[in-house]
């Protein structure tokens, strides 16, 4: 088991130098460089090409992605065009904001979503076909809408929670919570939809399975067929969907921080676009997907627990 | 002379309503099977229909307002409302839809051709190129689409053709898999091998014969990719790159809606909507064309979905006492079964005793109903019920067992194997954990420890070699007769008085099958228990049983000691039953002799 979780590892890490190789080149190929961008239309050639050399950017480019990448891994992303500040130091600080609002999202809806999947799963027809109808609507409704709907609704209308802005957590841990209340909500409509079909429908799947009929005739409680049996065969498919869930949250989390104003990695990559700050916009999508790697490294670990499959090949 | 004649002419004519059926052009088979989704693909061409008129329709301009007529309400002027310019929000989402759809179906293009591209070349060729573009697609498939979206449009932000097409090579990941997989058992197939062999250039094979057959998955993979485009593009029009206002795209005008939510929220509704119902839309046309193409629309998904009840529920009727001949363990009385949502009858009220120690063959071809005699027994029916009669055991009824409560069902003794030992386990606990649950579900008293004793000795007594190594197993690292013996030392946990045994050695191979039927009997001497044998094996139920019931179309043709079954059969269709078994036929040896 520890043999797969290492090999993963090292797949992640040659994931991660793929994707900063390959959005260095992408980046690389912008029609005008970050020196002109720097200058501004006014500036003279000796005035860029001075610059140029000071940026590193006469160099080849696999040299250039080579000194990036060394001082990457030491910490050193660069300076951001735009802010004086070092790239990681903001980026850092976007981290602590996208990471409770990702994780908040993902667990609530794996919690609500399981737990409806599980009671339409046997509860009967009737909230089976509802729950597609919700998941269907659920899964249609844009999460930068919802979450607009929710900050006019209950931050302007009601007041309840803050309509926008960012508490840190040292500061006020209380009103720290109540800021994370609403994006989290916007975020997890689409996840619980999607967790509530797929456990619905595993569970359905493991609840035609002829072994809970033997435990049946066994004379086991249904309740103890469902929660010592079913649910553990049901939540293997589950667990194999929440990395996908996982991707789909961080791509709402950038919409919705934009729309609750919240300082995390999303708000920082969209103002990066708007003001084409390359070093910035290189490290966040390194930073998305170093986040991605290790929630599917720990996805991986907990589904070779319940997968004996898994865990017996190695 | 308006039948078809095959005989006349040698060739088979097809009915006309079958040659109809095949004739029947893709969207009428969607409007009848799956009108759902065949509404959504008209709402889809009617959008198009919008966005290719545009300006046409509208009824205001999209792009100057009356300040006079701001922020109304829903009137007969303006059927949506205004916006704070008093611009009317209809004539808006019209002129919106076309860059709207246009920049959604730059995305899907770019990933239909890269998807496709990419994944038959991973499925043709194999090897290298196969794992190279497999990692991209994995690469792809881990990055979250909206910040892809963000570094593309910080590159091309002035150039959004461009930007959409390189966001749709992006999110082609999943696309390359699935069509790679499509590709793989498609390439497996004889014709293509013949193909190669006669010669066909490669591009021919991959162009005609392979891309024509993705046509159905590509369609289905297309309508949810169009989902997924419009929710980035509409994400990122939010974020104010795409359309530069004045002008309206869908995306654009949730954010305007957004500012005068609190005062005139209809053009948030509006807008909200149209995103909502357009994804929606690709969702329920998707989901309508898999069904299409894998023809699982044929009532399997539907049997797979109809959800099964735990719980207890009152029984379904109240039916008349009936006693229990003396010296019975098991009697069976006017039993009738019936499937589905139609009722459809499988067994039409059947009658046959076990005696307590005996062992009584179930016997019948495959639809004959016996094993939803043998199931409406144990109460566990799937997608079934008892419509009559009684089932009896050791003088209490338990027609429908299935309702009773746990304790009732453990007390009764009644055990069950199946015909797939290996679906009868549970996949994801030990076998000994299974064996100790069972265990200490019938004795409470015991430790886990002595529970995990008797369960050891238990598998010695089912003549298991290493009991130490297979409690420590999982099912599917057992064979298929080691699974039925941890099958069998299951039931025997509940000390049983009655094991019914749905054709227990039909999966498993012919030696197998002996020891598994020897050790049947074995136990059966020592505990003393009755066996109820399902099976359709004349041979076994020589083996085994003392008396035979045989069944056909849900009805006992006879029942009887097994030696007048053999010598003297009563009923014609036992006869012949008895002549097609392929055992009783003359060995070669004995055709020979005969020709001599």
């Amino acid at each position: 088991m520890l043999k797969i979780i290492l090999r993963r590892a090292a797949a992640g890490v040659v994931l991660l130098f793929a994707v900063s190789a390959l959005t260095f080149t992408l980046v690389s190929l912008i029609p005008g460089d970050a020196a002109s961008a720097l200058l501004g239309p006014n500036a003279s050639e000796q005035q860029l090409t001075a610059l140029r050399e000071q940026l590193g950017l006469n160099l080849p480019l696999w040299q250039r992605y080579f000194e990036w990448a060394v001082s990457a891994v030491q910490g050193d992303l660069g300076t951001s065009i735009v802010s004086p500040q070092p790239v990681a130091t903001q980026l850092n600080r976007g981290l602590a904001v996208s990471i409770p609002l990702a994780f908040g999202a993902v667990v609530l809806a794996s919690a609500i979503g399981t737990a409806l999947g599980v009671y339409a799963a046997t509860e009967g027809r009737w909230l089976s076909k509802a729950l597609d109808v919700v998941a269907l609507i659920g899964m249609g409704l844009p999460p930068f809408w919802i979450a607009l709907v929710l900050s006019n609704v209950f931050g302007v209308e009601l007041g309840w929670f803050p309509a926008t802005g960012f508490v840190p957590f040292p500061d006020d841990p209380v009103l720290w919570a109540k800021s994370l209340v609403l994006p989290i909500a916007a975020l997890c409509v689409g996840g619980i939809a999607m967790v509530s079909k797929q456990t619905r429908d595993s569970v359905d799947e493991v609840l035609s399975k002829e072994f809970v009929d033997v435990l049946r005739v066994q004379g086991l409680s249904p309740r103890r067929i469902l929660f010592g049996h079913v649910l553990r065969n049901a939540a293997i498919p589950a667990i194999a969907v929440t990395g996908g869930l996982f991707v789909s949250t961080l791509s709402g989390a950038v919409l919705a921080e934009s729309v609750f104003g919240l300082p995390g990695l999303g708000s920082i990559a969209v103002r990066a676009t708007a003001t084409r700050d390359v070093p910035v916009i290189v490290a966040v999508a390194c930073y998305f997907c170093l986040i991605v790697i290790v929630v599917n490294l720990v996805l991986d670990a907990i589904y070779a627990f319940v997968d004996p499959k898994v865990r017996t090949r190695s | 002379m308006t039948e078809p004649t095959p005989l006349a002419t040698g060739v088979i004519v097809p009915t006309p309503e079958a040659a109809a059926r095949r004739a029947q052009s893709p969207l009428l088979q969607l409007a009848r099977r799956r009108p759902l989704a065949f509404a959504a693909l008209v709402y889809l061409a009617l959008l198009v229909l919008v966005a290719v008129l545009g300006t046409v329709i509208a009824p205001y301009d999209p792009v100057s307002g009356n300040l006079a007529e701001s922020l109304q309400g829903p009137s007969w002027a303006h059927w949506l409302g205004t916006d704070q310019l008093g611009r009317d929000t209809l004539s808006r989402l019209i002129v919106g839809t076309g860059p709207t759809l246009l920049y959604t179906g730059q995305v899907v293009a770019a990933a239909l051709i890269s998807g496709v591209a990419f994944g038959m070349l991973a499925g043709f060729a194999g090897g290298y190129v196969d794992t190279f573009i497999m990692a991209i697609s994995d690469l792809l498939m881990s990055l979250p689409g909206m910040v892809m979206l963000l570094v593309v449009l910080t590159l091309f932000q002035d150039n959004m053709p461009i930007a959409m097409v390189c966001i749709g090579v992006l999110v082609s990941g999943f696309l390359m898999r699935v069509i790679r997989a499509s590709t793989l058992s498609y390439r497996q197939e004889t014709f293509i091998d013949a193909a190669a062999v006669a010669g066909l250039p490669t591009s021919l094979i991959l162009g005609r014969h392979i891309l024509t057959r993705q046509l159905g998955t590509v369609l289905v993979q297309a309508s949810m990719l169009t989902g997924m485009a419009l929710l980035l593009v509409t994400g990122a029009a939010y974020l104010g790159f795409g359309t530069e206002p004045p002008y309206p795209s869908w995306g654009l005008m949730i954010g305007d809606g957004a500012q005068i939510f609190g005062t005139q929220p209809m053009l948030m509704v509006s807008a909200g909507l149209a995103i909502a119902c357009t994804v929606i839309a690709t969702g329920l046309l998707g989901e309508g064309l898999r069904d299409l193409t894998t023809e699982r629309w044929s009532g399997a998904r539907a049997r797979a979905r109809a959800p099964r009840r735990l719980r207890r529920r009152e029984p379904a009727m109240a039916l008349e006492q009936v006693d229990q001949p003396v010296n019975t363990l098991l009697s069976v009385r006017g039993l009738q079964v019936a499937y589905g949502d139609a009722d459809l009858g499988v067994v039409h009220g059947i009658d046959f005793d076990v005696a307590p120690g005996s062992t009584v063959g179930l016997l019948g071809e495959s639809g004959s109903g016996k094993s939803a005699t043998a199931r409406a027994i144990l109460g566990v029916l799937r997608n079934g019920r008892v419509t009559g009669g009684r089932v009896l055991f050791n003088g209490t009824d338990i027609t429908g067992i299935g309702e009773f409560p746990a304790a009732r069902r453990t007390e009764l003794g009644i055990a069950y194997i199946s015909q797939e030992p290996h679906m009868s386990l549970d996949p994801a606990w030990r076998v000994g954990a299974q064996l100790v649950e069972a265990l200490r579900q019938h004795r409470p008293e015991l430790s886990k420890v002595e529970a995990r004793e008797s369960a050891l000795d238990l598998l010695e007594k089912v003549q298991m070699r290493e009991p130490e190594e297979v409690f420590q197993k999982y099912a599917f690292e057992l064979s298929g007769g080691m699974a039925q013996r941890v099958s069998i030392a299951r039931a025997l946990c509940a000390e049983p008085q009655l094991l019914i045994a749905d054709e227990p050695t039909t999966a498993l191979d012919v030696t197998v099958q002996a020891e598994i039927l020897d050790l049947l009997r074995d136990i059966q001497l020592r505990t003393g228990m009755a066996i109820l044998l399902i099976t359709h094996d004349w041979g076994v139920v020589a083996d085994m049983c003392s008396s035979a019931v045989v069944m056909r179309n849900g009805v006992v043709c006879e029942a009887a000691p097994i030696e007048v079954l053999f010598s003297a059969p009563a009923d014609d269709y036992t006869a012949s039953l008895l002549a097609s078994n392929p055992a009783a036929m003359p060995t070669r040896e004995q055709r020979e002799e005969e020709r001599r």
